[in-house]
């Protein structure tokens, strides 16, 4: 069992490593493909040199994030095979169907555009060269997207039936899966997350620009484009964040419990608007938090757009308890009853297992009927008591907590860079206001790696909402070679983050030099 | 000069006037054979593709593992 302990934890760990520094490149290439394209559209609409100058100095920086980056994702894919091998195979071609398209189809795309983009300057047409732009942009978001869906099938498995058979979950609706709530508010919300980064990161290198003193116009003109783009993601973020909580009530209440510190839940819930947890909040459901204030009524407001409805904490939550809108306290179904729904289906698959082995036909066909009636409740069976169906709520709270105010502080900031783009541009030479620009190059990236936190540490224990917890997703492997590949993979990406980083601040450095506008 | 030869003149033409993506590709292939060569060759088996010859084998292994207490 100990051992079964460090495995999960160490691959978990892996995992989480791996696709946190998986996420430092991702959502810039999805920005920086947007802003260049832009950029690029205003150099053939005006045909201003200037801007093709302009456009090659950002795919520049858009080329060296794309080659760190690129295939820091196959990382993961390693992993489910190996730390994650009951996993993998559950899953069946839902997970794999998305990910072969996006490696076949997105990946060629990107890789044919990506080249017509560097080396087709003066070789193709104007038009053809934008197209590859246009495309590229597109290429990455398709990307991201059938990553995003398998995603979203982990924290909302629907379009699919269990085959006791193949052990394999077998996709029956592709659409339910490619267009389920999950899927569509999760795509648009890291793309448009990203859409910030970019823009952000264009605000941010050209507010070094102005500090040093050098190409300001070229600067001043990148955080036109750059600020517009940042502004209307953080504008869809918002909405989409909105949205993808709403999904979160319905079908992950207890990750939107945990990212709320709410252990009882009420009619008119209050939000969180600012808040310390105590350390051992569990003890005190009726009062967990240390310090913090509150917006009446905020949360029921929110989700459900009525503030004196109820939003259940996570011991109601437990016990399957609910209040109507009438004021009645009614019980539904509660965790130990889903544990025990759980576990036969476990003992199904095991009578199923048996009934394989003698060849008895009909005593195979009961048991898959007993796993297809309580499937929806396979997970709960893995389950030593109903707590373990609680996420991790510090780092639920204190993740959701700090995308929010990362979030806000950057929809502040970019408000007020396209009013000093536009309208007061002097402004954007001041040494403080570079100084904000620079430093909300890291609150962007830390807005998104908090909301990934969130999405994953909330939803666990689940690997599978409902169906799968992490402890059973497992692979019989040694906690001693899952810790070696964690440290091989700490040194490789801190390398290849190291190398980005040098890289792109040698580039940037010797381009400010030169005149950008006129390339000489 | 037909369509393939332009292609094949964009790509070659690309590569040997490049300055910064040198590194970038150096990069690249460092990566992809650090990824491919050493990682996922020694560290990464596929534990049921490895440890079993077929799906209805992989899949009695899965049923085993799942259905079994922990």
């Amino acid at each position: 069992m100990n051992d079964l302990i460090g495995v999960v934890d160490w691959s978990r760990a892996q995992f989480a490593l791996t696709a946190m520094y998986h996420w430092l490149f991702v959502p810039l290439t999805i920005g920086l493909a947007l802003i260049v394209a832009i950029m690029e559209t205003i150099y053939v609409r005006t045909g201003n040199e200037r801007w093709k100058n302009i456009t090659k100095f950002w795919m520049t920086l858009f080329g060296i994030n794309f080659a760190v980056g690129v295939a820091t994702g196959l990382i993961l894919e390693f992993e489910f095979g190996t730390n994650w091998s009951n996993y993998s195979w559950f899953v069946g071609d839902i997970f794999g169907a998305p990910l072969a398209i996006e490696g076949i189809v997105a990946f060629f795309m990107e890789a044919t555009f990506v080249a017509v983009m560097f080396f087709g300057w003066n070789k193709v047409s104007k038009g053809f060269h934008l197209a590859s732009s246009w495309l590229t942009a597109v290429g990455v978001c398709l990307s991201a997207m059938w990553i995003l869906i398998a995603n979203a099938w982990m924290q909302y498995p629907v379009g699919m039936k269990f085959d006791p058979a193949q052990m394999r979950n077998v996709m029956d609706d592709f659409f339910a899966v490619a267009l389920s709530p999950v899927a569509v508010n999760k795509f648009f919300h890291a793309v448009a997350c990203s859409w910030v980064l970019g823009g952000v990161f264009v605000l941010g290198v050209s507010s070094w620009l102005m500090l040093k003193r050098r190409n300001i116009e070229v600067a001043k003109d990148s955080i036109k484009v750059g600020s517009v783009v940042g502004l209307v993601g953080i504008l869809a973020t918002c909405y989409t964040g909105h949205g993808s909580a709403v999904v979160v009530s319905e079908v992950q209440p207890m990750k939107l419990a945990a990212m709320e510190g709410l252990y009882e839940g009420s009619v008119g819930q209050s939000i969180v608007a600012f808040g310390v947890l105590k350390p051992d909040a569990e003890k005190t459901p009726d009062d967990p938090m240390l310090f913090s204030i509150d917006i009446p009524k905020g949360l029921s407001y929110l989700i459900y757009a009525d503030g004196d409805s109820f939003v259940p904490g996570i011991n109601d939550l437990i016990a399957g308890r609910t209040i109507t809108a009438e004021g009645d306290t009614v019980y539904g179904q509660s965790y130990e009853e889903k544990m025990a729904l759980g576990m036969n289906v476990r003992k199904a698959l095991a009578d199923y297992g048996m009934a394989k082995k003698t060849g008895d036909e009909a005593a195979m066909k009961a048991a898959a009927d007993a796993v297809a009636k309580d499937f929806d409740n396979f997970g709960y069976g893995y389950l030593e008591s109903p707590e373990d169906a609680v996420p991790p709520v510090g780092m639920s709270f204190y993740a959701f907590h700090i995308m929010v105010y990362a979030g806000g502080l950057l929809l502040l900031v970019l408000l007020v860079t396209v009013w000093f783009a536009w309208y007061r541009s002097r402004y954007l030479e001041k040494t403080w206001f570079c100084v904000i620009g620079i430093l909300s190059v890291a609150a962007a990236w830390i807005c998104g790696e908090a909301g990934w936190v969130l999405a994953e540490v909330g939803r666990q224990p689940w690997v599978i909402q409902n169906l799968m917890p992490t402890n059973a997703a497992i692979s019989g492997i040694q906690p001693s070679s899952v810790q070696l590949t964690f440290w091989i993979f700490a040194l490789v990406f801190t390398a290849l983050l190291i190398a980005e980083v040098s890289i792109m601040l040698r580039y940037i450095s010797r381009a400010s030099k030169s005149d950008i506008a006129t390339n000489h | 000069m037909s369509l393939l030869n332009r292609i094949a003149a964009l790509y070659v033409d690309g590569f040997r006037n490049m300055t910064i993506g040198r590194s970038l590709w150096a990069l690249i292939i460092i990566k992809l054979i650090i990824f491919f060569a050493v990682i996922k060759l020694l560290f990464f088996p596929d534990v049921l593709a490895t440890n079993y010859d077929d799906d209805a084998s992989r899949a009695d292994a899965v049923r085993q593992s799942l259905s079994s207490e922990r």
